[in-house]
């Protein structure tokens, strides 16, 4: 068994199982240097710290344990409301959150709408304000629209966690991302990480970004030049458009999913095109480090930019980010929740 | 009825007088301007310390009456015009129903003659409801009022269109106001594209979805020997193109708003609804581009493209929110800044906000000459203010200025010699 790290005060009280959860648990150690949770919210990577980053994995790490637990609940959340507020279809991720949010004892509750919150002919903050009213602590929300999540902390008091917002931000999924490079690598400092896929429409790639490089990674992008957003080189990352030359010496290879629609935004020709150019193949892995991990934020276009075989292959983390993607969400839903308010 | 105005400082670019004047309005005409007057008046106004300019027009404002007076009404926002120091406005035809027939521009005249305030002269559509398709009848929509035509908030797509308009247009002398804009760049963005709008995952406008219309629009100019006026530039690019027309004698002028020089798309941060405007806040090379075109004259016109739109309309996520500014009560405070950044001469700013606009539309205003219709403005250019919600005239408060220090502001205020404007106070609340 993994060596168990050392843990944060707050969050080991917080991870025994059999324990109330009692005031002592919400004491945050202001005086031994660490960094201290202070955010209601959490609305994107690029607003972290380093230290609070390192500090959310850190708790991740302690959480992750109990879901191998047989009895995979701790109280540390008991008594909170948690709601899960979609305004776009996902699963897995709603899914990750809802099973982050029992494992601590939280009840949580779904709400899912399709289309904007104005298609539905409700103001978003209506909607979340209706959910507020029921004393919900924390609104974990998912929204087409970029800034909705930053918009939403700004009119409520409810906490609120960002779980996509348009094409801005997913700072859970860069997190569990980066937990995984960590946890794979043992470090982040000097790792070399390249996003390779459409750059431009990925909230993944931009909270990948800012984490990565916050923590000392050295980061590239790769994709057509239609999917490269304008000047996204002032966030510290060097371009490639030609993924055999940017896949060369690197430890990791984060792989976005190509949204088939934007074939007729005229961003690339076919399909068929596009997994020639950039679908990351056996051939291609050739290239790469014999170390290299391969990660995929799902759901997988197989075939397309991810041959089947390197998907479920040996160097594949992609079942372990779901399995992390549980104990980073307990973590930030913890301190998230937790904070004085 | 005679009124003094005595001991102002006077700036009337036409007549090169830029001095201590005093002036004599005589009948709601300008009956003399000289440097002392003794001549007995009905009333004497001491502008000791102030400056004394032509009436301000303004040529590019949506007063949103009919169809979205929640927004807006002629009313509030003639208001708006004369606590701005502004004494004409043209309303764009973006109304609804759109401004395209005869009667929608008697409807407006006759709503600004019931508030009998300042002035308003409306713009025409170019096309049947602002769709790009077929023209609207120009000689009638002249015969009702129209000052001028405008698809403004919508570009006209189809060349040949334009084209036509400018063409036809000659017959009536009617310039026609071009917002620039190419549909298939602009691709459903919503602020400038650029770092911020990669940061910020908003899909972005390249400057050239302007500049490329502007290029296209200018050789059409040249073709038809039609009268054109660029709309709210805002791009380097396109006043690049438009200088370079000019100095090859193309008969085009430009407009830009005091956004465009003050502010750039770094305001959009943390998904600011009232730093969103189209054309988008751009970057401060283009905000130099700007300045440096309103110095060099290849901008000739500053208007506010007062754009209001209701508290809750803007209090969105971001990429649902309107585009739109309101302008009409900061533009002159924020153009006279230009003068403490030596921009521009105090001179220069108010040419650009009365007289020049004049010419583009044509009438005899924007001037202090004997005989000429007594619009005038009086401000007190050292008097500072801050920009605050309530004390907007305006209905909607989607100013991006919001509690910023302004220096210089309105006092008086005569349109054709009546006094609506007095030490502050509009004349009917009196």
């Amino acid at each position: 068994m993994r060596e168990n790290p050392k843990r944060h005060p707050e969050v080991a009280a917080a991870t025994e199982g059999s324990q109330e959860r009692d005031s002592s648990a919400t004491v945050s150690p202001q005086n031994d240097g660490k960094v201290r949770w202070i955010r209601k919210d959490l609305l994107s990577l690029e607003e972290l710290s380093k230290e609070e980053i390192e500090l959310i994995l850190k708790t991740a790490e302690s959480f992750k344990e109990i879901s191998t637990r047989d009895v995979k609940k701790v109280p540390a959340l008991r008594g909170k409301t948690v709601a899960n507020l979609f305004f776009e279809p996902s699963t897995r991720t709603r899914t990750s959150f809802e099973v982050a949010a029992k494992r601590l004892s939280a009840d949580i509750i779904n709400f899912s709408s399709a289309g904007s919150s104005t298609s539905k002919g409700e103001s978003l903050t209506d909607t979340a304000k209706n959910i507020e009213a029921m004393n919900v602590d924390t609104i974990v929300m998912r929204h087409p629209s970029s800034g909705s999540a930053e918009y939403l902390a700004r009119s409520i008091r409810a906490g609120v966690i960002n779980a996509g917002d348009g094409i801005h931000e997913h700072p859970t999924q860069g997190l569990l991302d980066i937990f995984t490079m960590r946890e794979r690598k043992k470090k982040i400092e000097g790792l070399k990480v390249c996003l390779v896929g459409d750059i431009l429409h990925s909230r993944v790639a931009r909270s990948n970004i800012w984490g990565l490089t916050k923590l000392g990674a050295k980061v590239r992008v790769c994709g057509p030049p239609t999917l490269i957003p304008a000047k996204i080189e002032e966030l510290g990352v060097e371009v490639f458009y030609d993924v055999d030359e940017a896949v060369k010496d690197q430890d990791v290879l984060n792989i976005l999913r190509i949204q088939l629609e934007r074939q007729k935004g005229a961003f690339f020709p076919s399909i068929r095109e596009y997994a020639a150019e950039y679908g990351i193949s056996v051939e291609r892995m050739k290239k790469a480090k014999k170390d290299v991990i391969i990660m995929h934020p799902g759901p997988i276009n197989r075939g397309v930019e991810l041959a089947a075989e390197v998907a479920d292959g040996a160097q594949s983390v992609i079942l372990e980010q779901v399995t992390n993607g549980v104990a980073v969400r307990m973590a930030v839903l913890f301190h998230t929740t937790m904070v004085e308010r | 009825m005679k009124i003094l105005i005595k001991n102002g400082y006077l700036v009337d670019p036409k007549n090169k007088l830029d001095e201590p004047m005093d002036l004599l309005i005589e009948d709601g005409r300008v009956k003399k301007v000289s440097k002392k007057i003794t001549e007995k008046a009905d009333q004497e106004i001491d502008a000791k310390g102030k400056i004394v300019c032509p009436g301000l027009i303004d040529i590019h404002v949506h007063l949103r009456q009919p169809g979205y007076e929640y927004k807006e009404t002629i009313e509030t926002g003639l208001r708006a015009a004369l606590k701005g120091g502004i004494t004409g406005v043209c309303p764009m035809a973006n109304t609804n129903p759109v401004a395209d027939s005869r009667s929608d521009m008697e409807f407006m005249i006759g709503e600004s003659k019931r508030v009998n305030l300042v002035n308003l002269w409306p713009v025409g559509a170019v096309t049947l409801r602002q769709e790009g398709k077929e023209l609207t009848e120009f000689g009638e929509l002249k015969k009702g009022g129209a000052i001028a035509l405008s698809d403004d908030g919508q570009p006209i797509t189809d060349s040949n269109i334009l084209r036509r308009a400018l063409s036809y247009a000659k017959k009536f002398g009617l310039p026609i106001l071009a917002h620039c804009q190419d549909e298939a760049l602009f691709c459903g963005g919503c602020m400038h594209e650029g770092f911020v709008s990669t940061k910020l995952g908003l899909p972005g406008i390249p400057v050239e979805a302007e500049s490329v219309e502007v290029a296209r629009d200018i050789q059409l100019a040249d073709l038809t020997g039609g009268q054109l006026h660029f709309c709210h530039i805002s791009g380097r690019k396109s006043l690049d193109l438009i200088r370079q027309a000019k100095a090859q004698g193309s008969k085009v002028t430009a407009e830009t708003c005091p956004h465009y020089f003050h502010l750039t798309d770094e305001s959009v941060l943390h998904y600011n609804t009232n730093a969103k405007m189209n054309p988008p806040l751009r970057t401060v090379e283009d905000v130099a581009a700007v300045k440096k075109a309103l110095k060099d004259g290849t901008i000739d016109v500053i208007a506010t493209d007062h754009a209001p739109h209701a508290e809750s309309e803007k209090d969105t996520e971001f990429d649902q929110a309107p585009f739109g500014v309101i302008g009409l009560e900061t533009s002159l405070p924020l153009s006279l800044r230009l003068v403490e950044e030596k921009v521009l001469t105090m001179t220069q700013v108010i040419e650009k906000m009365s007289l020049n606009p004049a010419c583009v539309l044509k009438i005899d205003r924007g001037h202090l000459s004997e005989g000429a219709v007594a619009d005038v403005t009086i401000f007190d250019p050292h008097k500072e203010w801050v920009v605050e919600k309530d004390k907007l005239q305006s209905k909607s408060k989607n100013s991006p200025f919001l509690g910023w220090k302004m220096k210089g502001q309105v006092t008086d205020v005569w349109v054709a010699g009546r006094h609506i404007l007095n030490n502050g106070v509009i004349a009917s609340e009196r």
